[in-house]
């Protein structure tokens, strides 16, 4: 049960956001321009990649699972793959560039004063552009404020990984705003 | 210098909306909705949890200028802020205003940090959900916006008398920088 009465039954994030619309509105705007928008160099996929790696490190159950479901569907791959990447991105199977660029969203997730001018250094190197450096510090930062919120309130998640991977080809349609929260 | 090609002589996450102002957009009106719209926690003390919260994630940027909102916001009890700064137990704030700045410093280490006894001790000091979920927002929300401007290590100007300034212009409201 959540830490306080939401008036409503919704898992994770959706309790909140519809306890509060006013406050869901920009918190749902930001999302979609920083994951869905395809005026972007960096694809969907790993945008939430990012997300569901910054929100394992933060240890959101809720999160880890819409996004890395959200990963999953736009790149095509399976839970352990995912799952890979979470746990260790040096090992996994992923361009030198998204490495690096994890690197960063990983400090990020310890503290903004963490990334080091070398790890921006590294990224670049790889190839990654200003406002990809931009975008991985903003989603990471962007998850570090929805972890805390989806836990700070004590709100419930659904256990089963299954329900994440399910739901994800809709939110993928139907992006971040302009849905049901009921849905 | 800030590790992207951000505007110069433009301190914190002015430069950094300025290069992407796209989100910088959603980023305004979170601040804005949160800090100045319709809620039962007064300006002042909702700026003095962003103060709190970036002061305990050491971003001086949104610590000073955020402090420098609360200041304006206090008026004559401003120096409620940097006492609750220095140390929260002796700060001349209310119990309940208390209650509610551990549960914000205990978001900013994690969200399962906070507690049902956290969230009990608030409520017997006569916070209602509205307040908890405003506090525990705000928090996190500046665990967002410390990271953003430290993690492209934007501008942090050293001068007091640019917070000041800074702090009287966002006391108005919270509007999305553009180039002049």
């Amino acid at each position: 049960m959540a830490h306080i009465d939401l008036g409503n039954e919704l898992p994770g994030i959706r309790g909140p956001m519809a306890f509060r619309p006013e406050t869901a509105r920009p918190l749902n705007e930001l999302a979609e321009i920083l994951l869905r928008d395809d005026n972007n160099t960096l694809s969907r996929g790993e945008r939430e990649l990012i997300g569901a790696y910054v929100s394992y490190l933060n240890d959101c159950f809720f999160c880890q699972n819409v996004h890395g479901g959200l990963a999953q569907h736009y790149l095509g791959c399976d839970m352990q793959y995912i799952d890979a990447v979470k746990q260790n991105p040096a090992a996994a199977p992923l361009s030198e560039k998204l490495k690096a660029l994890l690197v960063i969203a990983g400090k990020v997730q310890q503290s903004g004063r963490a990334v080091s001018p070398e790890n921006i250094e590294k990224a670049r190197s790889e190839g990654a552009t200003d406002r990809e450096i931009h975008d991985t510090v903003l989603i990471a930062a962007a998850f570090c404020m929805y972890n805390r919120y989806v836990d700070g309130l004590g709100t419930w998640a659904p256990e089963d990984r299954q329900y994440y991977i399910n739901r994800a080809p809709l939110r993928a349609a139907e992006g971040y705003i302009d849905f049901d929260l009921y849905k | 210098m800030a590790h992207i090609k951000v505007p110069e002589g433009v301190p914190g996450i002015r430069s950094l909306v300025l290069f992407r102002p796209e989100t910088g957009k959603p980023l305004y009106e979170l601040a804005q909705v949160l800090l100045r719209g319709e809620s039962p926690l007064t300006q002042g003390e909702r700026e003095l949890i962003a103060a709190y919260v970036s002061s305990r994630n050491e971003c001086g940027f949104c610590m000073n200028s955020h402090a420098a909102a609360a200041r304006c916001l206090y008026g004559d009890e401003k120096d409620v802020v940097d006492a609750t700064l220095k140390d929260v137990s002796k700060a001349p704030v209310s119990e309940k205003m208390k209650a509610l700045l551990n549960i914000a410093g205990k978001v900013q280490i994690l969200g399962k940090e906070v507690s049902p006894e956290d969230i009990g001790k608030a409520r017997a000091q006569g916070a209602n959900d509205r307040e908890i979920h405003d506090t525990v927002l705000i928090a996190a929300t500046f665990c967002m916006f410390n990271r953003y401007v430290d993690g492209l290590a934007s501008w942090t100007p050293e001068d007091p008398a640019v917070y000041e300034e800074m702090g009287r212009r966002m006391a108005k409201g919270y509007v999305l920088p553009t180039l002049q």
